[in-house]
């Protein structure tokens, strides 16, 4: 994210380095993820020590140091969700995308990633896509999903490789 | 003032002092790895449980955490207290297992074995951020942080690479209670092994020896409330 945007995420707060959580949540929106250089680029601009952001973007779940896709989906492999065959869907998704638990698509716009119980159990098998709830998944409805979310879809492009 | 009743003694204390911090002074021994009187409090090992009442209410807590009231009754051996201190240890001993002091801990309280074992390759912190805090409260360097959380936590400086704003000042390698934490001066050279942190030292103008990284002059000089005195450091301490 070029220094320009950071500054005019800064300026909303009115570049309170109290509210440096909320900017980080802004940036992460954003970008889908927060560079090295961004982290930097705040700790100098806000005086706050590096270690301290470092802390917050590797400790909440909604912070990332590794880019995510435009949507991310995450497969919850709870209890629940597991003797349900949460393993089939996420395996689907790893096929449909073409990519492992923890990354994203090359054109960056799906990432996958596990979670361990979304607190929706009775919905279970659960994926939430954007942090949209996806209950009573299976592993063929994946692909109806994913289609749902798709940007390149409407081109004629299919999300399933396989 | 308040007054409390700690093993059936009455104490006076100052508002705002913990009850750790209270017994300790009044030579109650409670065990306890993550306090040091300088520092924050930071409940993170979890050893230092007593036996709380207050009012009606009778409850275990952290007792360097726990904030001295008036009226406040504390029992710091009773046999709950007693069992719980041994079930934290029997849970910190699998992530150092080696450390002396957990094993003088574990002797004392008569924990021979533990029911728990680390799926983690063991690293011999136990994760008590005593380092952390007085890198960051008594030095002011700020080098290192907890990252991640729950089984992924550990200490590390920014991004898991080479501790920048280390200044090599060893305060981290003296009050880690298992010590995990190395320093080592080698050929001119200062290596912290975990902080990945290598800093060139300053040769003493009398007998030669290298003995204090020029980082850590230069931090003395840009941040110390009383910066020292013009060619103090062109000595080390045996020459001075
Ligand atoms: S040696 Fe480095 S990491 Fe340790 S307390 Fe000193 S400055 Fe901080
Ligand atoms: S390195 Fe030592 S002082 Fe730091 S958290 Fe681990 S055990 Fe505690
Ligand atoms: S296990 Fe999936 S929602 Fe609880
Ligand atoms: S000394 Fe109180 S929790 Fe560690």
């Amino acid at each position: 994210m070029g220094k320009q945007a950071i500054e005019r995420i800064v300026e909303k707060y009115g570049s309170d380095h109290a509210d440096v959580l909320e900017m980080l949540i802004d940036i992460q929106e954003k970008e889908h993820y927060l560079s090295r250089e961004t982290l930097q680029y705040l700790s100098e601009r806000l005086a706050v020590p590096l270690t301290r952001l470092y802390h917050m973007a590797t400790f909440y779940e909604a912070l990332s140091l590794k880019r995510r896709g435009r949507h991310q989906i995450h497969v919850c492999m709870g209890t629940a969700c597991h003797v349900r065959g949460a393993a089939r869907i996420l395996e689907q998704l790893e096929r449909c995308l073409s990519i492992k638990s923890g990354e994203v698509t090359p054109d960056l716009q799906f990432g996958l990633a596990t979670v361990n119980c979304v607190g929706t159990c009775a919905l279970g098998p659960v994926v939430s896509v954007d942090g949209e709830y996806h209950g009573h998944m299976s592993a063929s409805k994946v692909e109806r999903m994913l289609k749902r979310y798709s940007e390149t879809e409407a081109n004629g492009v299919a999300v399933c490789q396989k | 003032m308040v007054h409390l009743v700690i093993d059936g003694k009455g104490f006076q204390a100052e508002e705002g002092q913990n009850v750790l911090e209270v017994a300790l002074e009044n030579g109650i021994e409670i065990p306890h790895l993550c306090y040091h009187e300088q520092l924050s409090p930071y409940g993170g090992c979890r050893l230092c449980l007593v036996e709380i009442t207050r009012g009606a209410r009778t409850f275990l807590s952290t007792s360097c955490t726990y904030p001295c009231l008036e009226g406040l009754v504390v029992r710091t051996d009773t046999p709950d207290v007693l069992r719980a201190r041994r079930l934290v240890l029997e849970l910190l001993m699998p992530l150092a297992p080696e450390a002396p002091r957990l094993q003088a801990l574990a002797r004392q309280m008569g924990v021979t074995e533990t029911r728990f074992a680390s799926d983690e390759e063991v690293d011999d912190c136990i994760r008590c951020g005593l380092c952390i805090r007085a890198c960051a409260e008594l030095v002011g360097a700020e080098a290192i942080t907890f990252s991640g959380r729950g089984e992924r936590r550990k200490v590390e400086p920014p991004f898991g690479e080479e501790a920048l704003n280390c200044i090599g000042c060893g305060a981290c390698v003296f009050l880690c209670p298992t010590g995990c934490l190395h320093m080592e001066d080698q050929d001119g050279v200062r290596t912290l092994d975990k902080w990945k942190r290598t800093l060139s030292l300053k040769a003493c103008a009398s007998c030669g020896r290298r003995y204090l990284p020029f980082a850590q002059i230069e931090f003395a000089r840009q941040k110390g409330e009383d910066p020292p005195a013009e060619g103090w450091f062109e000595f080390c301490p045996d020459c001075r």
